[in-house]
């Protein structure tokens, strides 16, 4: 139904639609060095963000992104929505699509509401993270930072850490890593890891932390403590710290830590490989900007065969 | 073998008042299994009968039909009291009707649950005015059917229940399974289970596997239906009672039920048709896949598989639909939102003929001993026939004839077909219940 490009799962992209991206990144990156940071490419084009779960970096970057690009921005957040009055999410759809909007950002607690967005809109989705299910522009950041920051990522080795069951990130990132040509282990208790979990996104799984030890990138997920409900997925916190907890003593020189935040310190990483400036946590916060930025240029530049270009959008404008 | 029990005879299966039908259908096979009848030629029906005189009698040109008996379907929701925004008595068994369906047993997870004598008694009134084909009811096992308290069985029966459920829920607790089963000796009502493990199904919303670990969504393992399925037929067979199990969904119970029958338990299962012909990958490939959200939910092609098999071999006995209406409105929401629950009633035989009987998996006497023999033979209703002298309760269908799922509207008053856009060959052109003319399909 969208006339324009979606990003609602990282797999919407194959390994081109992905370099393009980050290629597109680059040069944003290169632009956000400027004096003046702001670009006219999206001039004229409207941006909601509809946000109905809670989220600081995520809705900080798309909304900073939409800025620099010089569209024009409606950020709509959690509380305080006609949602809240027992609005459907279809409503609320066809209500703002009164505004004719050209991309729709949405992060929801259910996975596929970004499928239910885009029956009743003909903008552009971007899923900013829906539920458990994908975080494909964090993937995408992700690997940005990777690429910047150590090179390739062909040929590396990934090893997720923690609660996978739970987490979009991994989800979004496993896959993502995949298709770029990196090996992927997952690190974590077996009741956090999704029963056939190596068939569905090819990672090799363990429970042992001491395999992290081959790993390249060490990439850290955080306990969703919100999302542990009833069951008891681990003992106790301490016992996952002690257990899994990424620190000091397990990581080797050279290794790179990552985590898409927010982090609980002393639970699945240390305090100190938290600050020590050698991870790449901070250049991961750092990249959203311009990942998120090229995101709104790709798709509504790009449609779903990745060829026609919108008339007026062009980033040699910038 | 199907376990064969005895008749229910206080059952009571209302349906509304009606003319007699009086049709001869001409030149058509005649197809009845279980009488052994499979015949070329005449079948007549007078005064609501079959066989007797054909003089006078309006006659249809049955040539390359076939009547075979009527499906009995014993498990249906018609959202009434309460739901009557997604089905009623009327639209509900009009659906049956359009889909070759004679009898009807509802579920009793209504608005409010159907747990004591006097909703029954109000449904069954109701079904005396509405139902277009004969309709009986399922009360519930547990009042409010929150697992704790039992509903009057005793009463329950004298009113003219069909048999006992909790469905939409199972009984959790083991200890009131069990009393519930040591009380069946004084009513002799079968309990037909929907049977689930709460603990292990959690926040789950679709089958645990490689899908669910894709996509992100909340698992239920198969193993959620199977360990309770053990629990039951552990607990029947030591009260020596009687079980029948709901909507079979998951290799491992196939696994259960068929150990438990070798060793004797008394118990009965059911698939639906969305189990036998669809699988956890619709819920991938699909840009709406909340019409493929049920419970139990699609599984793994290994669990169809299974399901086929112990369908053909016996160790499950029946189909029934579990015919779950839903307003589009409610389905429209994010798939973890969205209810669980598909329509089914008109698509059954189709379905079923197009992937069991065209599919080599078996015969049409089969499909029609498992879609009408055996559940009206388990739930003790009066098994359709076309033996002369029986009441008319049968099927006219063309097994040529091809029709594409939702290109026609539907008789149930929901729209929600999980198998919207498929082909299938088998069409029902014709439905005669309780005697009754109650369905005949414009061209």
């Amino acid at each position: 139904m969208s006339t324009h490009g979606s990003l609602i799962r990282i797999g919407d992209l194959d390994v081109d639609g992905i370099g393009r991206v980050l290629g597109t990144a680059e040069r944003f990156g290169e632009v956000m060095e400027r004096d003046i940071k702001k670009v006219p490419t999206l001039r004229g084009r409207t941006v909601i963000n509809l946000f109905l779960e809670p989220s600081t970096r995520t809705s900080t970057s798309f909304e900073l992104a939409a800025k620099r690009l010089s569209a024009d921005v409606v950020s709509i957040k959690g509380a305080g929505t006609s949602m809240d009055k027992g609005e459907t999410l279809k409503d609320t759809i066809l209500t703002l699509e009164a505004y004719d909007p050209d991309v729709f950002v949405v992060r929801h607690p259910q996975v596929g509401a970004c499928d239910v967005v885009g029956r009743y809109t003909g903008a552009s989705v971007v899923n900013a993270g829906d539920g458990t299910g994908e975080h494909p522009t964090q993937a995408l950041l992700d690997l940005y930072t990777v690429q910047r920051e150590i090179g390739p990522v062909e040929g590396l080795h990934v090893a997720f850490v923690g609660d996978v069951l739970h987490s979009r990130v991994a989800r979004s990132g496993i896959a993502a890593f995949r298709m770029m040509g990196a090996k992927v282990t997952v690190v974590a208790p077996p009741t956090l890891v999704p029963r056939h979990l190596a068939e569905a996104l090819g990672a090799e799984v363990s429970a042992d932390i001491r395999d992290i030890a081959d790993a390249d990138v060490v990439y850290v997920l955080r306990m969703q403590l919100e999302r542990m409900g009833q069951g008891g997925f681990v003992p106790s916190l301490a016992e996952y710290a002690r257990m899994y907890q990424v620190n000091h003593a397990r990581l080797r020189d050279g290794q790179r830590v990552m985590h898409a935040g927010p982090v609980n310190r002393g639970v699945e990483i240390s305090g100190a490989v938290v600050d020590d400036p050698s991870t790449l946590i901070e250049a991961q916060a750092g990249n959203g900007l311009v990942v998120r930025m090229a995101v709104l240029y790709d798709v509504l530049t790009e449609d779903k065969a990745g060829a026609a270009r919108a008339p007026g959008v062009t980033l040699e404008a910038a | 073998m199907t376990v064969e029990y005895a008749r229910n005879t206080r059952v009571r299966l209302p349906q509304r008042p009606g003319d007699p039908a009086n049709v001869v259908i001409r030149g058509a096979r005649i197809l009845d299994p279980a009488a052994g009848i499979d015949r070329e030629g005449d079948l007549v029906v007078r005064d609501g009968v079959i066989g007797g005189d054909p003089d006078g009698l309006e006659v249809m040109d049955g040539s390359g039909l076939t009547v075979i008996p009527g499906i009995v379907d014993v498990h249906v929701h018609l959202r009434t009291p309460g739901k009557e925004h997604a089905e009623d008595i009327a639209t509900g068994t009009a659906s049956a009707a359009a889909g070759g369906v004679v009898t009807v047993l509802a579920m009793p997870n209504t608005q409010p649950p159907t747990d004591s004598p006097s909703i029954l008694g109000s449904l069954l009134e109701r079904a005396g005015r509405e139902a277009v084909v004969p309709t009986g009811f399922i009360p519930a096992i547990t009042m409010g059917q929150q697992g704790e308290t039992l509903t009057e069985h005793g009463d329950l029966a004298e009113a003219g229940a069909a048999a006992l459920s909790d469905d939409g829920v199972p009984v959790g607790s083991a200890l009131v399974m069990r009393r519930a089963l040591q009380y069946q000796k004084a009513t002799d009502l079968l309990f037909t289970l929907h049977e689930e493990d709460m603990s292990l199904s959690g926040p789950g919303v679709m089958h645990e596997g490689v899908v669910s670990a894709r996509i992100g969504l909340a698992g239920i393992p198969g193993v959620s239906e199977a360990v309770q399925v053990a629990r039951d037929c552990s607990l029947a067979a030591y009260e020596d009672g009687r079980i029948h199990i709901c909507h079979v969904s998951a290799r491992e119970t196939v696994d259960e039920i068929r150990l438990a029958k070798a060793r004797g338990v008394q118990v009965t299962a059911e698939v639906t048709p969305h189990h036998l012909l669809l699988t956890e990958a619709s819920v991938d490939a699909d840009p709406d896949p909340a019409k493929f959200k049920m419970n139990p939910p699609l599984r793994a092609t290994e669990d169809r598989e299974a399901l086929i098999e112990a369908l053909v071999d016996g160790t499950i006995d029946c189909i029934a639909t579990d015919h779950a209406p839903h307003p589009a409105d409610e389905k429209a929401n994010p798939f973890g939102a969205a209810p669980f629950g598909v329509i089914g009633l008109e698509t059954a035989f189709a379905a079923c003929h197009t992937e069991l009987v065209l599919g080599g998996r078996m015969d049409l006497a089969d499909l029609i001993m498992r879609m009408s023999t055996n559940p009206a033979r388990i739930f003790g209703l009066p098994v359709p026939t076309l033996a002369d002298g029986a009441e008319a309760n049968l099927a006219v269908v063309d097994l040529g004839a091809t029709d594409v799922v939702g290109d026609r509207p539907y008789a149930s008053k929901s729209t929600n077909a999980a198998f919207v856009g498929m082909e299938f060959t088998g069409r029902v052109v014709m439905t005669l219940a309780g005697g009754q003319d109650v369905y005949r399909r414009n061209q």
